[in-house]
């Protein structure tokens, strides 16, 4: 298939792409969350404002925490030095979207502002506490990536903002993992869970991270299952009490399909809540 | 002596034109002012079209018409259905190129546009209104034969097309009132997407002044294709010219006569000018056949002893919306006939009842109705196995039948060729080490883990077939092939073969052939197919026919060039015609090893014709018709190892072995490249494969997102075996083997999960085995 | 809109409708009808290239996106008449048969060696996880990009 018609702008700045994008117009980064659903004419905008090639977009940089551009591909956020060592959580996230082709031009931004929540990075970003930078007409402004996240495919951006960057948090202290059930037809994720753990040099966990995707309309934050695992050894007896935690935490959010549906999903996140603690610990 | 052509893994002459992207499928190629057609179709699985507006499309820019079945009128006579069973009340409703006030399934075609581009094309095609009454919609063919289902042609009362019965009720139930054991089953085999990476297209070109129509179309059979384009426009056959060029696989999708095919023949007709169509995905989902489909429920009887006795099956097959091109005979003749498979099972019932539902018309798609006899079959003895307590492989080894070479009747009435079953089935075991991996298996149960194994005997029967069997059992065509062996004056190598290769490779194997009859190098030959004007009559390329069929034809035709050769080259060396001795290509004189004539000689000497013997007509060049005496009969053992993860229900396909008995091979390599693709797409039935559609019609598995097609980090290495019993009635002794792999895989993967979930008490779960179901089954289990 | 993209090392300026897809463009405008469209949701691969040496599905992407920039196509990958390793090894192993995945497959494969040399059987089989093959079982495609991975790795 291929998409409807519609007005291309090419944005050579920020500025310019915000002055530039119209009330049924969408901004365009590398384009692989938005013209498959073009091509299926399940969204049709009238203008296409092409932000892919933005200087400002691009890079990630390093200074007491992750600032990574809107426009920097998954194989570039995957194949990141700074990105492996700050959260690898993010880092494996990226590298386990798609495939090869997708990860080399679909980027971070355009992936987020999808909001698919069966995609990876939006469950380390909601477990880390990562935050999305915004820019708009009227100025910007931050969200945290748990209040980005509203519903299936629903997303915080108001009509004209655009995603400039998200920030994340420097984890290299985190013992952090995201891990996948991927679905066979897809590659989407039937469950993808994030654990990040800070282990106090007593070997108790000084707190946790956890997030769920894939098995629910959004990535969700899993406070139950982190309390279950702050302040124990992650020993078994723990990772079971969190493995239960995080199904009642996903349990409002739920989502399937017709091959794998909400209640396979739900106890598939603890599954591999248990499988991402022990990918953590290495 | 050098190394035999026959029998050698040489590399496909095929590839060079595919590894560089310079083959010509049918969407590469460009016509001058062609339009582009996109078809309106329907949302809805049943509806009446109450009314249809195209003022808006036909205003966009770029469009030239739009047309719906009222514009077409008789135009186009309705798209015929192919195989008449006999004896079984068969109805076959008109099925219209485009819908007549009622659509039947998500997909059927209401209108046509035509424009300047395809994107133009689609555009107009959405801004198309029709304005649907929408009618209760059934899918389910068990449920569609009963009472109180929505009808859905109205000459098709209770919705059932036809009703077949094989074999004596009342000998049937005898056995089994009898019979120690008796063991049921309701098995789905799913509906299954045929997925031929090519999208069909098709590209039709009138010229007013000659009358001529060329249809360019993905198609298996270009001349069926031609014989009923033909009969649909109403032009004379010999104005009608069908090219399949090249074709992006079809694994039965591309053998019936489409609604497509015919409408762009039509338009083009109607406008005089190139129409071209081509299918995208999304569209290729909802209206290219589907397989399968069936709901069995299946009984076997057997002694204490493992003796099996017999096998009854009533079957539900859906046939979707309309019958397709070969519909009938898929769950019939194709799927009642094996039902002994390779065992000495004396007694064998089956009544097959087709039925009109809203789904997409289904007809056959890789193995046709035996790999669904095969897996029941398979399923029904580990049953057995299960419920007397013995070891499923020794059930198996207890019943196949003795190794034969000339002929076995079975309760069918199919005569088996020839098979030597029972070797095939302990190399299979050897190279898995059955014994051993029982040991581990249990030892792994101990530790928690699940490991399982599947064993499969199979034969089928394919190399369709002699044509008095077709005409007996309703087939509308005969199944004979013919070819023409034409030698040029510089004796390099034309072979025109009826039958439409797609690529199994028959460029390569059949050039084999030619060179092992002949003694022609094998790059000297070329084989050329899929153009009616260019190539003689045949019935096409399916049911693993095209080597057994055209392959004997091709070897026959030689054999009469050779037969001509050595008359000629006698002559020539003015020797007794029995004193000429013939090696590698090269006739020579009984005890004068000096004088010798090339079959390269000869052939010029042939087309010369300065000295032919008295009455021998100048040229080189054979034709044959070539009508196989019986099916040909393939056979193997199947095994697969698996582990289940219990806390997931995720499967593990660690091993695969397969040993098939095609004959001799002529192409080893191809061979094995047929069964690799075959058991992929057997146990990606078992595994993951199946449409699933919504109550209300709607297909949920409309693309690749959800429809899972396998993929290469899903399966290992496989372990081939092979051994070889000639087919005693083919002149080189082949049996097809492009079916084989699909028809013994999905009851080998199948049977492993379940050998691996049998501790857990699982018995029984619906395909495909998707990690969710098996998670389902082990918890319900345990509960 | 008017662009110019380089394909096989020759530019190409055209003015496109901004909704056509690179491989529209390349099928469609310069007739290199060996890159292929076998799905419509960027699975299958069928229509793999190379941008600026970078896999790309070309069904995935505008035309207008590709402007300036350097495309290769299953048509560009043979050098001063040689096959491309990645040809020869899938010839050899009998790495095909109806052909039609075959282009998408050896572009994605050649890239993935090139940038992998030494992979492993698993992990090729896990990178084909983007390229659709419905004939072969994958078997004797994946012994065409051992052989090729091993040969580099060697090299």
């Amino acid at each position: 298939m291929w998409p409807n018609k519609f007005d291309y702008v090419r944005a050579g700045s920020v500025d310019e792409a915000l002055s530039s994008i119209t009330d049924d117009g969408k901004f365009l980064a590398g384009g692989h969350s938005l013209l498959p659903v073009m091509k299926l004419r399940l969204d049709a905008p009238e203008q296409l404002v092409d932000i892919g090639r933005i200087p400002e977009l691009q890079g990630i940089s390093a200074n007491g925490g992750l600032t990574i551009g809107a426009g920097a591909t998954h194989d570039a956020i995957a194949t990141s030095a700074d990105v492996q060592a700050m959260c690898g959580a993010l880092a494996s996230a990226c590298g386990q979207v798609g495939d090869q082709g997708v990860r080399n031009f679909g980027t971070l931004g355009g992936n987020i502002a999808h909001a698919d929540p069966a995609s990876d990075p939006p469950t380390v970003l909601v477990a880390v506490g990562a935050s999305v930078n915004i820019q708009g007409a009227g100025g910007s402004r931050s969200v945290g990536a748990g209040d980005f996240f509203v519903d299936l495919f629903e997303t915080a951006l108001d009509d004209g903002e655009l995603i400039t960057s998200v920030s994340v948090p420097d984890l290299s202290d985190h013992q952090s993992a995201y891990v996948k059930f991927p679905h066979p037809a897809s590659r989407y994720a039937i469950v993808g869970v994030c654990v990040a753990l800070k282990m106090n040099d007593d070997g108790s966990c000084d707190h946790a991270h956890v997030a769920v995707g894939g098995a629910t309309v959004k990535a969700v934050r899993c406070s139950s299952a982190e309390a279950a695992l702050a302040g124990t050894t992650v020993d078994d007896a723990a990772v079971n009490a969190a493995a239960e935690a995080v199904k009642s935490d996903i349990s409002e959010w739920l989502a399937g399909d017709i091959a794998y549906p909400e209640s396979y999903r739900q106890q598939m996140a603890g599954v591999f809540l248990k499988r991402a603690v022990a990918v953590a610990q290495g | 002596m050098t190394t035999r052509i026959f029998g050698s893994g040489i590399k496909r002459r095929e590839d060079p034109r595919l590894i560089t992207g310079e083959a010509r499928y049918t969407d590469d190629i460009k016509l001058p002012g062609v339009l582009h057609m996109a078809v309106v179709r329907s949302p809805y699985a049943h509806a009446n079209i109450v009314s249809i507006d195209s003022s808006a499309a036909e205003a966009m820019d770029g469009v030239v018409a739009v047309y719906t079945s009222d514009d077409i009128g008789d135009g186009l006579a309705g798209l015929p259905t192919a195989w008449l069973i006999p004896d079984s009340d068969l109805k076959t409703p008109e099925h219209p190129a485009l819908a007549k006030g009622k659509v039947r399934y998500v997909g059927d075609g209401v209108a046509i546009v035509l424009a300047d581009d395809r994107y133009r094309a689609q555009d107009a095609a959405d801004a198309v209104v029709v304005d649907y009454e929408e009618l209760p919609a059934v899918i389910d063919p068990e449920e569609a034969a009963g009472e109180g289902a929505p009808l859905i042609h109205d000459d098709v009362e209770g919705n059932i097309a036809f009703r077949w019965v094989m074999g004596d009720r009342e000998a049937s139930d005898a056995v089994f009132d009898a019979a120690d054991v008796v063991v049921s089953e309701r098995i789905l085999q799913q509906r299954l997407l045929p997925t031929a990476m090519e999208p069909r297209a098709a590209m039709a070109q009138y010229n007013p002044a000659t009358q001529e129509l060329t249809l360019w179309c993905t198609s298996q059979n270009p001349h069926i294709h031609r014989f009923i384009i033909s009969a649909v426009t109403g032009l004379n056959e010999n104005k009608v010219r069908v090219i399949a060029p090249e074709v992006g696989g079809g694994f039965g999708s591309k053998i019936p006569c489409y609604p497509d095919e015919a409408l762009v023949s039509w338009a083009s007709i109607k406008l005089g000018v190139p129409v071209k169509w081509t299918e995208t995905r999304s569209e290729n989902y909802l209206i290219t056949i589907h397989g399968r489909d069936h709901v069995q429920h299946v009984e076997m009887a057997a002694s204490n002893d493992g003796t099996l006795l017999g096998v009854r099956a009533t079957v539900y097959a859906g046939m979707g919306g309309y019958l397709s091109t070969a519909a009938p005979g898929i769950p019939t003749i194709l799927h009642g006939l094996l039902y002994v498979g390779p065992y000495t099972m004396g007694s064998v019932f089956c009544e097959s009842i087709g039925v009109m539902t809203n789904g997409t018309p289904t007809d056959a798609y890789r193995g046709a109705g035996r790999p669904e006899a095969t897996f029941l079959l398979e399923r029904m003895v580990d049953n057995v196995a299960r419920k007397i307590g013995m070891d499923p492989v020794e059930v198996r080894r207890k019943n196949l039948i003795p190794a034969f070479e000339d002929g076995y009747e079975v309760a069918t009435t199919l005569i088996y060729d020839s098979g030597d079953y029972p070797a095939a089935f302990e190399k299979a075991l050897d190279m898995a080490g059955y014994g051993d991996f029982r040991r581990q298996q249990k030892s792994a149960e101990a530790d928690g883990r699940y490991l399982g194994i599947g064993v499969t005997a199979y034969t089928e029967m394919c190399g369709l077939g002699p044509s008095q069997v077709a005409g007996a059992v309703g087939f509308q065509g005969g199944l004979w092939e013919s070819a023409t062996v034409r030698v040029t004056p510089t004796g390099k190598v034309q072979a025109l073969i009826g039958a439409s290769p797609h690529g199994q490779g028959s460029e390569t194997t059949l050039a084999q052939i030619i060179a092992e009859e002949l003694g022609f190098p094998v790059d000297d030959i070329e084989v050329i197919h899929g153009d009616t004007t260019e190539t003689p009559m045949g019935w096409g390329t399916y049911g693993s026919r095209t080597t057994p069929v055209t392959g004997a034809a091709l070897a026959q035709a030689s054999r009469k060039l050779k037969d001509k050769a050595r008359v000629l080259a006698a002559h020539l060396m003015e020797a007794n015609v029995d004193d000429i001795e013939y090696a590698d290509g090269s006739f020579s004189v009984k005890g004068s090893p000096d004088q010798a004539q090339s079959i390269q000689e000869v052939a010029l000497m042939a087309h010369l014709a300065w000295n032919m013997p008295e009455g021998m007509d100048p040229g080189f060049e054979e034709s044959q018709f070539y009508d196989p005496p019986n099916f040909v009969y393939p056979f193997g053992t199947h095994i697969a190892i698996v582990e289940v993860d219990a806390e997931t229900g995720v499967i593990d396909l660690q091993r695969y072995i397969a040993v098939d008995d095609c004959g001799p091979q002529i192409n080893p390599e191809i061979v094995a490249g047929q069964i690799h693709g075959g058991v992929v797409q057997g146990a990606a039935q078992a595994l993951c494969e199946g449409a699933i559609y919504s109550d209300d019609g709607q297909l949920l598995t409309g693309s690749m997102m959800d429809y899972c097609m396998p993929k290469a980090d899903m399966f290992p290495n496989f372990e081939l075996g092979e051994t070889v019993t000639p087919s005693p009635h083919h002149p080189v002794g082949v049996k097809g083997v492009g079916e084989t792999g699909t028809i013994a895989s999905t009851p080998t993967v199948y049977n492993a999960v379940l050998d691996a979930l049998a501790p857990l008490g699982v018995t029984q779960i619906d395909m495909p085995l998707t990690s969710a179901k098996v998670w389902s089954a082990i918890q319900s289990a345990r509960a | 809109m008017q662009v110019a993209i380089t394909v096989n090392g020759v530019v190409h300026e055209r003015d496109v409708d901004p909704r056509t897809l690179l491989v529209h463009f390349l099928r469609e405008e310069l007739d290199l009808t060996g890159t292929k469209i076998g799905c419509d949701t960027s699975q299958c691969g069928a229509c793999t290239v190379h941008l600026d040496g970078k896999v790309l599905k070309s069904c995935t992407l505008l035309a207008v996106q590709a402007d300036g920039a350097e495309v290769t196509t299953i048509e560009g990958l043979a050098e001063n008449g040689e096959h491309h390793p990645m040809q020869t090894a899938f010839w050899e192993n009998h790495g095909l048969q109806c052909g039609y995945c075959t282009p998408g497959m050896i572009m994605a494969s050649a890239a993935f060696v090139r940038d992998n040399p030494g992979a492993s059987e698993g992990e090729i089989r896990h990178y084909l996880e983007g390229n659709i093959c419905r004939c072969t079982g994958y078997h004797n495609i994946v012994k065409a990009v051992k052989q090729v991975a091993d040969a580099a790795a060697g090299a």
